[in-house]
């Protein structure tokens, strides 16, 4: 009698991990106690450097509401800024077991000062374990590199990757180069090495290249929907540069990006690898093959086709392990995991979405 | 139909906005320049409370380089996606997405260019009796 009332209740009460939560720094020097003396001055004298030419604002069509959700502003600081309210708008209501920690505030990662860069990265680090995750044990931290600078990047994914706290290691989706090219390759070697899988979210504008191929977009429905075109991007270079061939053990999660571009650009590339394998002969597998086996997908912003259900067969293709819930909270475009699907999943299909993918993947329990 | 009391009328004065319980259901109540509206605090779309969205007009354009807001006040912003209610009926200005709401019916407003969604917010009659704010539900 009571077993599909018992059914019904676990499915609602599902525990959920969500990769991709963002921490803010409440008051503007929440970094300076976690810099050596040297860098505090320097923060303190000369700030932080982002790559583009406005420093208070950012560049381009940029952001719906500063990017956050409306009702997510505490009574002080900015929105994410605050751990309580973190817990009663998003971790209790939505059952997270596990939340993961993009911090993108004024880390290392746009930073074009190869010291401070590495200093900056260091202290958003041990921030987000002093405020975050020691405060919060659903949380977890992702480690914040200096990616322009890959030795220095080394030597922090080396610093932090015993601590089971941090789970991944974030990486920005706006590069200066393509992340396939070699000179980014002994950060693969270290995030092998640690066994942590690499996570790729958009910042603001690292490198300072237009956001799109063709120049600056003009709207910010531009602007948002190109976080797709660099994931893209990304995602062939990784494979066609051979770093999944030379690193068998990285694993990427592409955040933030979209997910039902994935089979159209696995058939494009295989299609033409036929005709040009001989310009790629370090890859031994055809690229389609490569993105099943090392590229993760997170959820938000998920696509809503007209048909909702087209999405069940492009995730079909992708594998229903592959694809990880995130809900971008506090941003405005959050995704309630409630809402966010609107097409019919097995109750194995959601496990492995909402839970089980994120859980095997970052090795969390 | 049932009328529910919600709290004196000067609780809830122009430009302000509440909320309430009424038979199990969360309310959001404002009051804009002194009209009354009521909808379930649930946006139909994600989830979110609406309560918090910004009360603004609607943006309309007869083509490219013609931006006109119009409408001030008529609309509820949702704090998340920022899908726009109109607040006295409730209906979304969304475009329609998936098969199975398309089946709603789509009216065209006389000189709008934009098309209504089928997701609608869930509203209630408001009315001030006596000094007391009233919501009656169905």
């Amino acid at each position: 009698m009571n077993a599909p009332f018992l059914e019904q209740q676990a499915r609602q009460t599902l525990a959920v991990v969500d990769c991709d939560i963002h921490p803010a720094h409440r008051t503007p020097g929440e970094l300076l106690p976690y810099l050596e003396p040297r860098w505090r001055e320097h923060y303190q004298t000369y700030g932080v450097h982002v790559r583009q030419a406005l420093s208070s604002t950012l560049m381009y069509p940029r952001m719906m509401a500063a990017g956050m959700r409306t009702d997510a502003l505490p009574s002080a600081g900015p929105a994410g800024s605050d751990l309580d309210m973190l817990r009663k708008q998003h971790l209790d209501p939505v059952n997270v077991e596990f939340g993961l920690l993009m911090a993108l505030s004024k880390g290392g990662m746009e930073e074009r000062n190869p010291e401070f860069a590495a200093a900056m990265s260091r202290a958003t680090n041990d921030w987000q374990i002093d405020h975050w995750v020691r405060q919060e044990p659903r949380l977890r931290a992702g480690i914040v590199v200096p990616q322009e600078f890959p030795e220095a990047a080394v030597t922090e994914i080396e610093r932090c990757a015993a601590d089971r706290r941090y789970v991944q290691i974030m990486l920005s989706s706006r590069p200066s180069d393509p992340l396939g090219h070699p000179r980014y390759w002994p950060i693969y070697a270290a995030a092998e090495r640690a066994g942590l899988p690499i996570g790729l979210h958009p910042v603001g504008y690292n490198g300072g290249h237009p956001s799109t191929g063709s120049g600056w977009p003009t709207y910010y429905l531009q602007e948002h929907y190109v976080f797709v075109a660099c994931m893209e991007a990304l995602a062939a270079s990784f494979i066609v540069g051979g770093v999944f061939e030379r690193f068998p053990g990285l694993k990427v999660v592409l955040v933030e990006g979209g997910f039902a571009w994935a089979p159209a650009l696995a058939w494009r590339m295989d299609k033409h690898f036929d005709k040009f394998r001989k310009e790629v002969p370090h890859l031994k597998q055809r690229p389609s093959e490569y993105l099943r086996r090392h590229i993760w997908w997170t959820t938000q912003p998920i696509e809503e086709p007209e048909h909702a259900r087209h999405l069940v067969e492009i995730i079909d293709w992708i594998g229903w392990d592959r694809l990880l819930y995130s809900s971008d909270y506090p941003h405005w475009d959050y995704d309630n995991p409630s809402f966010s699907f609107k097409f019919p999943m097995t109750e194995t299909q959601r496990r492995k979405i909402f839970r089980d993918n994120a859980m095997a993947l970052y090795r969390l329990s | 139909m049932s009328r529910h009391v919600v709290c004196s009328a000067d609780e809830l004065p122009p430009g302000s906005r509440r909320t309430a319980f009424v038979d199990g259901r969360e309310i959001a109540l404002f009051n804009v320049d002194g009209r009354l509206h009521a909808l379930l605090n649930r946006c139909p779309h994600g989830g979110a409370r609406i309560c918090t969205g910004v009360v603004t007009g609607i943006a309309q354009s007869s083509g490219p380089g013609d931006y006109r807001l119009e409408r001030h006040g008529e609309f509820l912003r949702c704090p998340w996606h920022g899908w726009e209610f109109e607040l006295a009926t409730g209906q979304s200005w969304c475009d329609p997405r998936t098969t199975r709401l398309r089946s709603y019916d789509v009216k065209r407003e006389p000189g709008a260019s934009l098309v209504k969604g089928p997701y609608v917010a869930e509203r209630f009659p408001v009315v001030i009796e006596n000094d007391y704010v009233v919501v009656e539900t169905r």
